[in-house]
């Protein structure tokens, strides 16, 4: 197994110098985490580590941020966590990062070794508590093990289908002392990676993509994570392929492009659904065929032949059977497909997808007295010129978010797929800032998304970030007052609660706040948001009663969307 | 169906509850889970028996394959193989039965490992079959608790050897 160079270590450190060494050299200089008892040794050698170290409000959003850090860098995102309160604190976030198959390694300090079981104070069973939620964990119970253990843990976040890794750290193995003598070199017999894809099963699905008169490319997260965006495009470019992606996939294929579907799935446009269910091939890649995007797995894509490119051998024919698997790294697989592919021009199949997209595109009422949240998304994507790093709570901020915002780069929409993690927005925001100093960073928020952890808004102020939180303030949880109003009667039971002055409450914490209610204020509030150099929150009073459509409720087919004569009638 | 999957892992702690964890938390039915050292220190081999359709085994394999600490796995399904229980069973045993139970356990080969005032302490092992026959011709006497260690099992070498009773 290949391991990085390091230097010699051949002087005695503690338990805690190693693990700061360590990840040194794995190239972190930018970590999250709050302190605590059994992690003091630690900090204390974080002290004056060259380490850019970020400390939340709560080790919720602490995860998040480090998320969000990944997910926008590229690399692996690091967080620490004191045992017991700590580590329970980070179960949302890794939770969060493992559905999305988000690189991470979580440090989580634990009471002395031999008062593991005894339940001591602030003692948790980190490991059996986060075992299924992330990738892999252990505790290190030897301070000989720990820098071998970490160095692993780097490798299995960041290969294969990536993932949160979490080590367990007693606050003795912490302090003890060791002086390594020769190699430490990673020993993991049962983990192997398969990143080439099968040739002949390339050569097969290239054969079908050639043959199909109307194929469909369906991209998942996968592609990002791979960074096999422009391998994508390539493909879809030379084989002459329409494309849909999901809500981690967007980005990965440029949204104002006209092969560009956008999203599919529930709340996906009405042209991704009906191209799915009437396609001849379906070319999956980096995608998991979640339910959230299949509708009623049964009716899903009926006359489609099934390609499905993904580097997790588990996913393939997990919930729908597949073809033409090819297994492997999406980047390589997709570069030697492209190969094997022939330009052509399916007239019928794309002006079948014209139509459609003509009829059904997204759209809301632009006549409105009120402010439409679509609208205020509309504003912030061209005032951004389709360039902001956008995040989002969950709900219907977040489909509005994937429906009205075109995204035309990987890494641009840092969204919580899979949990669907209410709060994820405004860590993710400080997370992405700090890996792309430079960038816009636009939250497109919940209000009670935002309430779940607006408390980072003071850790924002302390770094002096420039993000931008937009609340799309319905004064409900929207989504779900959204399937009460349509399936329970309009019984609106807890969907709404008593929201703070947002303005007033960013101005506590030392953040730009504004407030607007007026439909012709939003353009040059947005502009003015977007000139600040200090964090900003703006609470846009929006439509209360707005829907997300179109709809495929739960366990139809995607053919069978609600909604859709409503967005006829806007024309 | 029954399967058998085998699988290496490697011999360190927490393996047990990774795989437990998984096989919980994906809703998979397991029948049995044995776990014994091997030939190599630093592994251990686990054999499974899962209940389930092709899909299901495909995917409990697959799963299986990714869990960290797991070498290899195999799925022993359309394989000439050996499968094993062992098992301990008490047997009531009052004296004028004894000749009667003490005949039976020869006919299934098994073992009178403890003799106690009322009952027999039999050891009995082979495939599932016939340790469940055994248990059935011992009933009418009165079983007083029964330990199984669950199925092993390993791949024939001889292909063309017959298939016994290893099949589950
Ligand atoms: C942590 C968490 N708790 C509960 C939910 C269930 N849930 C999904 S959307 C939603 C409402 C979101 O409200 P808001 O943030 O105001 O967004 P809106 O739909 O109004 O845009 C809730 C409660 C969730 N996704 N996450
Ligand atoms: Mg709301």
């Amino acid at each position: 197994m290949e391991s990085k160079p390091r230097a010699a270590a051949s002087t005695t450190k503690t338990g805690a110098q190693i693990v700061v060494d360590t990840l040194i050299e794995e190239g972190v200089d930018t970590m999250f985490g709050y302190i605590g008892g059994v992690v003091l040794p630690l900090f204390d050698k974080l002290y004056d580590a060259p380490i850019n170290f970020i400390v939340p409000r709560h080790e919720q959003g602490g995860c998040h941020m480090a998320d969000a850090y990944a997910r926008v860098s590229g690399k692996v995102g690091v967080v620490v966590a004191t045992s017991g309160p700590g580590a329970c604190n980070l179960v949302t976030g890794l939770a969060t990062a493992n559905m999305d198959s988000i690189p991470l390694v979580a440090l989580t300090g634990q009471v002395r070794t031999e008062l593991i079981g005894n339940d001591a104070f602030q003692e948790a069973d980190t490991t059996g508590i986060t075992r299924p939620v992330t990738k892999y964990n252990c505790i290190v119970e030897d301070v000989k093990d720990l820098a071998r253990t970490i160095r692993e843990a780097f490798h299995i976040a960041s290969t294969g289908r990536k993932g949160p890794v979490l080590i367990d750290l007693p606050v003795d193995v912490a302090v003890s002392k060791y002086k390594a003598d020769g190699p430490d070199e990673m020993d993991l017999p049962g983990y192997r990676v398969r990143t080439e894809g099968h040739a002949r099963q390339i050569s097969t699905a290239a054969k079908a993509i050639n043959k199909s008169q109307q194929p469909v490319l369906y991209v998942g997260g996968g592609v990002i994570s791979a960074n096999a965006s422009k391998e994508l495009r390539a493909l879809a470019e030379k084989a002459n392929l329409p494309v849909t992606m999901t809500l981690l996939g967007l980005g990965s294929y440029d949204q104002t492009k006209p092969k560009s579907l956008d999203m599919l799935g529930m709340h996906g446009s009405a042209y991704a659904n009906y191209a799915v269910q009437e396609c001849d091939l379906l070319i999956a890649v980096g995608a998991r065929f979640d339910d959230r995007v299949t509708g009623k797995i049964a009716a899903f894509a009926p006359n489609a032949k099934i390609i499905h490119i993904d580097i997790d051998p588990a996913s393939i024919s997990k919930n729908v059977r597949v073809d033409i698997p090819v297994v492997g790294d999406a980047k390589e697989i997709l570069r030697e497909l492209a190969k094997g592919v022939e330009h052509h021009e399916r007239k019928k199949w794309f002006d079948k997808i014209a139509d459609w997209k003509k009829k059904f595109p997204f759209r809301y009422d632009l006549d409105s007295k009120t402010i439409k949240p679509q609208y205020v998304i509309d504003e912030i994507c061209s005032q951004t010129k389709n360039k902001a790093i956008v995040t989002t709570g969950v709900g219907q901020n977040q489909m509005w978010a994937a429906q009205f915002y075109k995204f035309t780069k990987p890494r641009q929409l840092i969204s919580s797929g899979g949990l669907g993690t209410m709060g994820f927005g405004l860590p993710a925001a400080i997370g992405a800032q700090i890996a792309d100093p430079k960038a816009t960073v636009v939250d497109i928020d919940g209000d009670h998304s935002f309430n779940m952890t607006m408390t980072e808004l003071a850790t924002a102020v302390e770094h002096n970030l420039p993000i931008k939180v937009c609340i799309l303030n319905n004064g409900y949880m929207g989504m779900v007052r959204q399937w009460q109003e349509l399936f329970y009667g309009k019984r609106y039971s807890k969907t709404y609660l008593a929201n703070p002055d947002y303005a007033d409450l960013a101005r506590a914490l030392g953040a730009i706040g504004m407030t607007v209610d007026k439909k012709a204020d939003v353009p040059k509030t947005v502009k003015e948001m977007l000139a600040q150099k200090k964090p900003c929150v703006v609470d846009f009073k929006v439509d209360r009663e707005e829907n997300v459509w179109p709809m495929v409720p739960s366990g139809k087919s995607l053919n069978e969307m609600d909604g859709l004569d409503i967005l006829e009638r806007l024309i | 169906m029954k399967h058998l999957i085998s699988a290496l892992v490697e011999n360190k702690p927490g393996v047990l509850a990774h795989i437990a964890g998984m096989f919980a938390a994906r809703a998979f039915n397991i029948d049995s889970l044995v776990v014994g050292r091997t030939e190599d220190p630093k592994l251990s081999r686990m054999t499974i028996v899962v209940v389930g359709d092709d899909r299901v085994v495909e995917q409990v394999r697959k799963q299986l394959a990714k869990v960290v600490p797991v070498v290899k796995v195999q799925d022993f399904v359309g394989q000439p193989i050996v499968a094993r229980d062992l098992m301990l069973v008490s047997v009531v045993a009052p004296p004028e039965k004894r000749p009667e139970i003490v005949s039976l356990v020869e006919m299934f080969r098994g073992k009178v490992v403890d003799i106690g005032q009322k009952t027999l302490m039999i050891e009995v092992s082979g495939p599932e079959s016939k340790i469940d026959a055994f248990i059935n011709a011992c009933k009418p006497y009165g079983i007083k608790s029964v330990a199984r260690t669950g199925t092993i099992a390993m791949p024939r070498q001889a292909k063309s050897s017959p298939d016994a009773y290893g099949r589950l």
